[in-house]
């Protein structure tokens, strides 16, 4: 049961691999990448590694598919298409991949594992303890300097990810720290001294902050440039 | 579970070096789309993943699943900067055809 189950995930896998390479749409291409993944979940779990295969799922089909989904259907499907022209390269692949192959049918053909490496190597323990039990022991103690590095590592990725497609829009108003630190209490604050029995009304009104709102905005962040129309800073100053 | 007794080494080695010559004939024989070359990436260091998971479980070692471990999450983190890298190429040069990728060419 276990070696048909096998054969049946390596099929669908090894195919589904060719059609990633092979299809023309990329949205396709991603699709059967999600397949390929959860069929080499399959071959993890027949290997019994449960948490790997897990992870796999997750990690894969779960987030990074769906990073590429998301990419693939951003961008314009007419300039993500594949241009004709193909077979201009088909040759070099070819190549490669075949020598590829003749490499490691000479390694298949001619390797000898030691029969004692089995003695060596192997931790007995092993199986009477659950795989995640057993990867978590190991992880957290003998290499849990890798550990934290990768999560390291994985931070760069994000920074580096973010720094990339960041883009700086004027749409959204910045702090301009420099002009909060030199604004006096005059440039915002009109004292007036109010008689009694008296309303907003009677004192002219609503008054807005006299130059802070239409002051010039920070390069780059929304607000009116020296000279735009909406700039009305000297109208203010001048009481109109 | 030992792979040793059931199904052997050798067809999970075959599959893992079948997926690697894919992947290596994705990105050799692929001139048009950057994104595919990402997913023939993924492939090789799927069956990279692969090899590991089999050694680990024919030799009764651990070591092998730590190390695809931390082999994901260098595949996750790469494909994280690579489709930035493609999102950015993207806005600047409206394509992600590999072809139009030859401003440095000299």
């Amino acid at each position: 049961m276990t070696v048909i189950l096998f054969y049946v995930f390596a099929a669908i896998l090894i195919v589904s691999a060719v059609m990633v390479v092979s299809a023309r749409n990329s949205v396709h291409a991603a699709l059967f990448l999600v397949l390929a993944f959860c069929n080499a979940a399959g071959l993890f779990l027949i290997a019994g590694a449960e948490f790997l295969a897990i992870m796999l799922i997750t990690i894969y089909a779960g987030a990074v598919m769906i990073l590429f989904l998301f990419v693939v259907m951003t961008m314009n499907t007419n300039l993500v298409q594949a241009r004709e022209g193909v077979q201009r390269y088909m040759p070099l692949g070819l190549l490669v991949a075949g020598v590829l192959v003749f490499e490691l049918v000479m390694v298949a053909l001619n390797y000898k594992i030691d029969p004692k490496i089995i003695d060596v190597v192997s931790q007995p323990n092993l199986k009477a303890i659950p795989n995640t039990t057993a990867l978590g022991s190991a992880i957290y103690t003998h290499y849990i300097l890798l550990f934290q590095i990768s999560g390291l590592v994985l931070l760069v990725a994000m920074i580096g990810a973010i720094v990339l497609t960041l883009r700086h829009r004027p749409i959204n108003r910045r702090q301009n720290i420099t002009r909060q630190h030199m604004r006096e209490p005059v440039q915002t604050l009109e004292m007036k001294s109010v008689n009694l029995n008296q309303g907003v009304e009677e004192n002219g009104g609503f008054l807005r902050p006299k130059d802070s709102y239409y002051g010039i905005a920070e390069k780059d962040s929304f607000g009116p440039s020296p000279g735009d129309k909406m700039d009305i800073t000297e109208k203010r100053q001048k009481g109109e | 579970m030992n792979i040793i007794h059931t199904i052997g080494l050798a067809p999970y080695l075959t599959v893992s070096a079948g997926l690697l010559a894919i992947g290596m004939f994705g990105i050799f024989a692929n001139r048009k789309n950057l994104l595919v070359v990402l997913m023939s990436i993924e492939l090789i260091l799927l069956s990279a993943n692969l090899n590991l998971i089999a050694f680990s479980s024919a030799l009764q070692n651990l070591t092998g699943q730590i190390m695809v471990v931390f082999s994901l999450t260098i595949a996750a983190a790469e494909s994280a900067i690579g489709i930035a890298i493609i999102v950015a190429y993207f806005r600047n040069r409206h394509s992600v055809q590999i072809e139009d990728a030859s401003i440095m060419k000299g």
